[in-house]
């Protein structure tokens, strides 16, 4: 009898990913109205459910997916996948206005490549100061201070070694996690209420799936505009990063290493 | 309803191949900005559509379903993603994923007032 309900369930991961989802939102909507007063909103609650579900899966399963490596799980890999985030995401470009987004043309530009060469070089600073001294490592971790997806494309690129792209993919999995988390704590302080503050925000934190779910959590109005300028990050990344950036601090590390 | 799904459908693949073709074009292994190509194509064509009236409401709800999905969806995904190697990655990774995102973050504040008084007189060079 298990063993044919659970079958069942696999058969029909979708539909399950659906409801399991619709349960934790259901109860991160009360627990925001019961403790927290709806200070908390019920969507940051949910993400971060989301983040505490993956953990578990992960730690259970030894897998790289989350709960969608539990097999009657296995729904969320699609719910949560690529093409259903880049299709909501799109959809939510019906709340956006154009002339915002104009407006902020500028700035938004201007923060994808401060954010992208901030994130880059600071990195390399650091996995240099860890003892990441080669040119290749520092360029490999410091893309992935930039994405998950820069990190591998940069490292694959200059030809690092193995281990360092592992670790440029778990600081880009820690910086989306981080950003997610973060960004409705800090979203006051820096001002994050207006559209062009978001567009700004998306181009300096760059991490696709951090800024959606960090804006949702913070005001789902402002996710089109954060994310219009997040989804130019990765790609820019993986152009500049094995090129341009590279080549930039090859050139550093030699007149450091001569002075 | 159908219509505005496959309206939102037509505009995510259109945006998708041209960000897939610039990256191909600037020799990267990545899609440039798919998404975001995808937004302002049903940004202009919602405006274009909505002014001759083309639009009916339940064009709109097909959308609108999708972009009330979006939370749900990304509750989905924060659930898939590797945690466990975030937190074990080690030294190294955690401090390359924090320290760096918060230099930026920090800019915010910064770019604001850069955007308000370069606005005037460089935003027609921008676009």
């Amino acid at each position: 009898m298990m063993q044919a309900l659970q079958e069942l369930l696999i058969k029909n991961g979708f539909v399950v990913a659906l409801l399991t989802t619709g349960v934790i939102m259901m109860a991160s909507s009360w627990i925001s109205s019961t403790f927290t007063n709806k200070k908390i909103p019920a969507a940051a609650i949910a993400i971060f459910s989301g983040l505490i579900l993956a953990y578990f899966g992960g730690a259970f399963t030894d897998g790289k997916k989350g709960i969608a490596d539990i097999s009657i799980f296995s729904g969320f890999a699609l719910l949560g996948g690529s093409m259903l985030r880049d299709f909501t995401i799109v959809s939510t470009a019906m709340g956006a206005r154009f002339s915002e987004i104009r407006k902020a043309g500028l700035p938004g530009m201007v923060s994808l490549l401060i954010g992208l060469s901030l994130s880059f070089f600071s990195g390399a600073v650091l996995a240099a100061l860890m003892g990441y001294t080669d040119a290749k490592s520092m360029a490999t971790i410091g893309a992935g201070a930039c994405t998950f997806i820069v990190g591998p494309v940069t490292g694959a690129a200059v030809g690092a070694s193995s281990d360092v792209i592992a670790i440029s993919i778990a600081a880009g999995v820690a910086k989306s996690i981080l950003v997610t988390i973060g960004t409705p704590l800090i979203a006051k302080t820096i001002g994050l209420n207006n559209p062009k503050a978001a567009m700004i925000f998306g181009g300096l934190a760059g991490t696709t799936s951090g800024v959606a779910a960090g804006l949702a959590a913070t005001d789902p109005k402002l996710v089109p505009y954060g994310a219009i300028t997040a989804t130019f990050y990765t790609g820019l990344g993986c152009l500049l990063c094995p090129s341009v950036f590279y080549i930039t601090l090859t050139w550093i590390i030699e007149i450091v290493a001569r002075g | 309803m159908i219509y505005g799904v496959a309206l939102l459908a037509a505009c995510y693949l259109v945006g998708q191949t041209i960000g897939e073709l610039l990256g191909r074009w600037l020799n990267i292994n990545s899609n440039v900005g798919g998404v975001g190509f995808a937004m302002l194509l049903l940004i202009l064509v919602n405006q274009w559509m909505h002014q001759r009236q083309w639009l009916t409401p339940d064009m709109e709800k097909g959308i609108l379903f999708w972009s009330n999905l979006y939370i749900p969806v990304i509750v989905a995904m924060s659930s898939i993603q590797d945690v466990k190697a975030a937190t074990s990655g080690g030294m190294v990774a955690l401090l390359a994923g924090i320290i760096p995102v918060a230099l930026c973050i920090l800019m915010l504040p910064l770019l604001m007032r850069l955007g308000n008084t370069k606005h005037t007189h460089s935003s027609d060079q921008a676009l």
